[in-house]
């Protein structure tokens, strides 16, 4: 259990940079998700810190010890694979016993962790198994013993769910995030998944495109996100984004016409151009809102997903509850204390 | 099961395999036939008569103690020129996986021997150290050390085993290379954080991974040892000097061929032909169940 800091890390591969200076520090025994679209270079930030690739500049620090410049081996860590990387060859046990043995721990000692770690998982009655004979869901919680045996300093996980139906992962999502909590290990969890982002992190580090976009509480990214990236890329369905201006300092004008005003003015941001940040829970119903020409319904159940238009073609979506009508024109007023906005040019919020 | 489905009748498929059948039967199966038939006649010294005799070739073969001495070459032969093989493709397939820059063209290079006639990789080797004029074999008396394999036996069967591997480390390259690489990267990074060295890897993980290419291969090898490297050492040693390089396949072909003990030779072939059933049975049988770890 230790602190892990991430100074300026940058990757390239050949001329190609994947890396733009990532900075993140992550507290004793807190759960860090990393989350972001595919290809951002979550794995590689991964693998950096693991050892496994080495960073182009930057240093990383584990309880403060800067092992930058150490193997995989030398740096007190456990990784869950997304395909679990299980040894084919071994039993169950002997892939959990694997890393004890390398480090020489006497053999009462071993069979003690590893029993202890396959009750916690509930893989007791599997050890003399070899991965092969194990579904999906075993081989997962194996990959997971393996990490845990070891007592490292530092989990590192790389889409360890991604490879589960879909059931399964929300019940391997609660007991990963009881386990740690349990355990008290400092993590790191990457995934592309939204919802695991949420669920799982005590914080987010949302990434786009090499950089960290923010990094914050579920809750904090969700209600106020950074930039217009993680506005969209958080949140199901996605926030609608809207051109505008500021026609007062407290005063949003849509490029359709419609004038919105903020909780709060913004100080001297009148006449910069905008985008006005709407998520499809905040728009309800109302006899003086927008105008929208319904084009198509997603009825979810308990609620209604509506894509439609407004009066000047700008697509938009609203997240209704109750009857919806399968066409026609409705009337939807969105919540003032949850209006975003956001620099056009730039993409950064500028509302508090 | 629905692949049954396929062809109609038995005629097409029979007439598509006819032609491999009958390669099969005219160069494998007759002359088997021929040999066991052989093997149980013995003529007379001008080749006149035949004389059904059971066993008795046999029985003369197995009891002959040179025939033993050459049956305990021919093991340790085998067993270098297989270890040797295997080593040195091994060795340089790991190289091979690592990331090493003009990978291609040194994977293009290994395979080239494979390609190479026995008789050719035979001269090729005579002319590298044949005392007068190979080049290795002149630097080898040069630095002092009395180098002629034609006169030395050990130096000769050290010849022969080198010529012989030499020819089958292509062969063992690829299936080490192809082994190799069907082992998932990331099992090998679970091991380097687990903090096992490469070393530690390589025996508690990539060896084990690989023995069942490592068995087939073992197998392929010691076949290609006994039965194949009369070529080699045809056009090396002759056999000579004394005995000295005379494995079973080659005292066979001595005794049929230069001597005309035709009956003799025969009953040594259907020795010879029983080892490899046996081999093929046991390649079979181990590849069947090592093949899944
Ligand atoms: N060894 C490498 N050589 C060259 N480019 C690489 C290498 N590894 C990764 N990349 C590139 O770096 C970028 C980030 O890759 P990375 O695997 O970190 O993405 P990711 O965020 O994990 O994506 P995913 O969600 O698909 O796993 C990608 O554009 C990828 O092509
Ligand atoms: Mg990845």
């Amino acid at each position: 259990m230790a602190t892990l800091s991430l100074r300026g890390i940058t990757k390239r591969f050949g001329t190609t940079q994947v890396l733009h200076g990532i900075d993140l520090e992550v507290a004793d025994g807190e759960m860090i998700v990393i989350v972001g679209a595919s290809g951002c270079g979550k794995s590689t930030l991964l693998r950096i810190v693991s050892g496994l690739e080495s960073a182009s500049e930057g240093q990383v620090l584990i309880g403060g010890r800067d092992v930058t410049a150490l193997e995989p081996a030398e740096r007190d860590i456990a990784m869950v694979f997304q395909n679990y990387a299980l040894y084919p060859h071994m039993s169950v046990f002997q892939n959990m016993a694997y890393g004890l043995k390398i480090r020489r721990l006497p053999k009462p000692e071993i069979e003690r962790r590893v029993a202890e770690a396959a009750k916690l998982l509930d893989i007791g009655h599997l050890l003399d198994r070899k991965p092969r004979q194990l579904s999906g869901g075993q081989r997962q919680r194996v990959a997971m013993g393996r990490a845990i045996v070891r007592e490292p300093h530092l989990f590192l996980f790389d889409e360890p769910l991604s490879n589960l139906d879909a059931k399964l992962r929300v019940t391997m999502r609660a007991e990963i995030r009881r386990l740690q909590r349990r355990l008290g290990v400092t993590s790191l969890f990457v995934t592309h998944d939204q919802v695991e982002a949420m669920t799982l992190g005590d914080r987010l580090m949302v990434m786009h495109q090499g950089r960290a976009a923010q990094v914050a509480s579920p809750m904090e990214v969700w209600a106020k996100p950074a930039d217009t990236y993680v506005a969209s890329f958080i949140g199901s369905p996605s926030m609608n984004l809207l051109p505008g201006i500021m026609a007062a300092d407290g005063v949003v004008a849509l490029d359709g016409g419609i004038q919105l005003t903020l909780p709060a003015p913004i100080a001297g941001a009148t006449g910069r151009s905008v985008t006005l940040g709407i998520r499809p829970e905040h728009l309800a119903p109302a006899p003086d809102g927008i105008a929208m020409q319904v084009e198509l319904l997603e009825p979810l159940g308990s609620e209604t997903v509506v894509h439609g238009r407004m009066a000047d073609g700008t697509a938009l979506t609203a997240k209704l509850l109750g009857h919806v009508p399968e066409s026609g024109e409705l009337m939807l007023r969105p919540d003032p204390a949850w209006l975003h906005v956001f620099d056009r040019e730039t993409g950064q919020r500028i509302s508090a | 099961m629905s692949q049954s489905a396929i062809f109609k009748g038995v005629v097409v498929p029979y007439l598509l395999l006819a032609p491999q059948l009958l390669v099969t039967a005219i160069f494998f199966f007759w002359p088997a036939a021929q040999a066991i038939w052989q093997s149980l006649l013995r003529e007379d010294a001008f080749g006149l008569n035949s004389e059904f005799v059971w066993f008795e070739n046999f029985i003369e073969v197995v009891t002959d103690p040179t025939w033993l001495d050459a049956a305990f070459r021919t093991l340790f032969f085998s067993a270098a020129v297989a270890a040797l093989a295997l080593g040195s493709a091994l060795f340089l397939a790991v190289q091979a996986d690592r990331n090493i820059r003009g990978a291609t063209t040194y994977k293009t290079l290994l395979v080239w021997p494979y390609a190479v006639a026995p008789a050719v990789a035979a001269v090729l080797w005579l002319f590298m150290f044949h005392p007068n004029i190979g080049i290795f074999g002149r630097a080898l008396n040069a630095m002092g050390i009395a180098w002629d394999y034609k006169l030395n036996g050990g130096q000769a069967m050290g010849l022969v085993i080198l010529a012989s591997a030499w020819k089958q480390v292509s062969y063992n390259f690829i299936f080490f290379l192809a082994g190799l690489q069907s082992i998932p990267k990331s099992v090998l990074e679970a091991a380097a954080i687990d903090g096992a060295s490469p070393r530690y890897r390589f025996w508690t993980i990539i060896f084990p991974l690989l023995s069942p290419t490592a068995f087939f291969l073992l197998v392929v090898n010691l076949t290609y040892a006994f039965f194949e490297t009369f070529g080699v050492i045809h056009s090396l040693t002759q056999g000579g000097p004394g005995k000295a390089t005379e494995t079973l396949i080659y005292r066979a072909y001595t005794d049929g061929v230069m001597n005309l003990n035709l009956g003799t030779s025969a009953a040594q072939s259907v020795i010879l032909m029983l080892l490899v059933v046996a081999l093929t049975f046991v390649q079979f049988r181990f590849i069947e169940r090592r093949v899944h770890y």
